[in-house]
């Protein structure tokens, strides 16, 4: 920690750093939760051997606050691995809640239960209008290719996705002009108060492609954690639908939202195939991911639910 | 048949999920119980597989068979380049049928309506 420290005081040119704590991460970086000259600060450091780039979450985090959404600030960035030992990024600590099950459940967040579906088309229409011309080499793949590659990679059929994949191919909505998307739009990568929302957060993923994909990303079954509105488990298609065009965002075709919803579900059933990968071939063995394989017919289930009446 | 004494497979698992809720459960906190809380899962839906298994791999052949599939590599394969476009209804109605076998197994929960 003191190595740690000394480099995040470097970093920050020369503030003092006190309170280092290792938060719990994700799967591809560490954590950490520490105040320089007394302000609450969050580090984020790739860990070895994950590809993604640091630097398209602060390229993504900037465009995003630039644009009026809700984000941390971004106070230093870098992909020079001398100074933290690999890519980082210290963005400012927002207080706030992020685990999806206390937001629909607990009683203060209450206010907030009513307020997200609008807040959510809100912050989307912004990103959305967000000024990517100077964004260079940004992802930019047709998620449907991306995914369809995956799927085949892992070698194992699934007659259900084969037959979304089929629909997903014979809809796909023509390509609109590519906006930001932020890729993971959803509770759980949300700091929520009380009130409502207070910060989108985890931007690795973001990449130019359709607005809608976030929308639709929004509305699969699986983010509703239990909850039985469409929008986040807290809201309405129309009510989301309403408050982004309202805040700017432009036309909304309903069947365009939907086929994203479908993609993200078909998407997310692929994902599933891969995490229980990670355990069987020996890269990161854990029961927890193992068991994630046998969720892969929940998303086949949804699915069918979701074209039901529209095959 | 199988030369082994008794319990079962499926007892044996039984017994150990029965431990890990008893004990293992009550006993841990923060990760490690989220973790235990993961693997009686787990051991479950291995008991419904034990359980439920030889009925669902005969009712999934004989689907296969309706279709004039060898697998479900073979399934998904003709479903991918067109040759059962003409059978649409009928491969979804069976899709759907494998689909709610690998839930009554792995999460029968999910099939309750929500509410």
């Amino acid at each position: 920690m003191d190595d740690l420290t000394a480099a995040l005081s470097e970093v920050l040119g020369g503030s003092t750093i006190t309170s280092v704590a290792r938060l719990s991460g994700g799967a591809s970086r560490d954590t950490f939760r520490f105040e320089a000259d007394g302000r609450p600060l969050i580090m984020q450091r790739q860990r070895g051997g994950y590809e993604r780039d640091m630097a398209v979450e602060a390229t993504a985090l900037r465009l995003a606050a630039a644009a009026g959404v809700p984000v941390a600030e971004v106070i230093a960035a870098s992909t020079d691995p001398s100074a933290l030992g690999a890519s980082y990024l210290v963005v400012s600590a927002v207080e706030g809640e992020t685990i999806a099950r206390k937001i629909l459940r607990d009683t203060e967040f209450g206010p907030a239960r009513v307020a997200l579906a609008g807040q959510f088309g809100v912050a989307l229409a912004r990103l959305h209008s967000a000024d990517v011309s100077g964004v260079g080499d940004f992802p930019a793949d047709d998620p449907l290719d991306t995914y369809r590659a995956v799927l085949d990679e892992v070698g194992h059929p699934h007659p259900a996705l084969e037959l979304a994949y089929r629909w997903l191919q014979q809809h796909q909505p023509a390509s609109p002009p590519m906006v930001l998307v932020h890729g993971d739009f959803r509770l759980g990568n949300v700091i929520v108060g009380p009130e409502g929302l207070r910060a989108v957060i985890d931007w690795e993923l973001a990449h130019l492609g359709d607005p809608m994909e976030d929308l639709g990303w929004l509305c699969v079954k699986a983010w509703r954690f239990g909850g039985t509105l469409p929008v986040a488990g807290v809201g309405t298609r129309e009510q989301l639908i309403a408050a982004y065009q309202q805040a700017g965002g432009g036309a909304v075709d309903p069947d365009v939202v939907h086929w994203w919803e479908v993609f993200g579900t078909w998407k997310w059933g692929i994902i599933c195939i891969t995490q229980a990968l990670a355990h069987t071939s020996g890269v990161s063995r854990s029961h927890e991911l193992a068991a994630i394989g046998r969720r892969v017919c929940e998303n086949e289930h949804d699915l069918f639910l979701a074209l039901e009446g529209r095959w | 048949m199988i030369p082994h004494d008794n319990p079962s497979a499926e007892q044996l698992v039984e017994a150990v999920r029965e431990w890990l809720q008893r004990d293992v459960l009550t006993s841990t906190v923060g990760s490690v119980q989220f973790h235990t809380r993961v693997a009686i899962n787990v051991l479950a839906m291995v008991e419904r597989e034990l359980q439920l298994g030889s009925a669902q791999a005969a009712a999934h052949q004989r689907r296969l068979a309706t279709l004039g599939c060898a697998d479900d590599a073979d399934l998904a394969a003709r479903i991918r380049n067109g040759e059962l476009d003409d059978r649409l209804p009928e491969v979804r109605e069976l899709v759907w049928e494998s689909v709610r076998d690998k839930l009554a197994v792995a999460n029968p929960k999910y099939l309750d309506p929500p509410g």
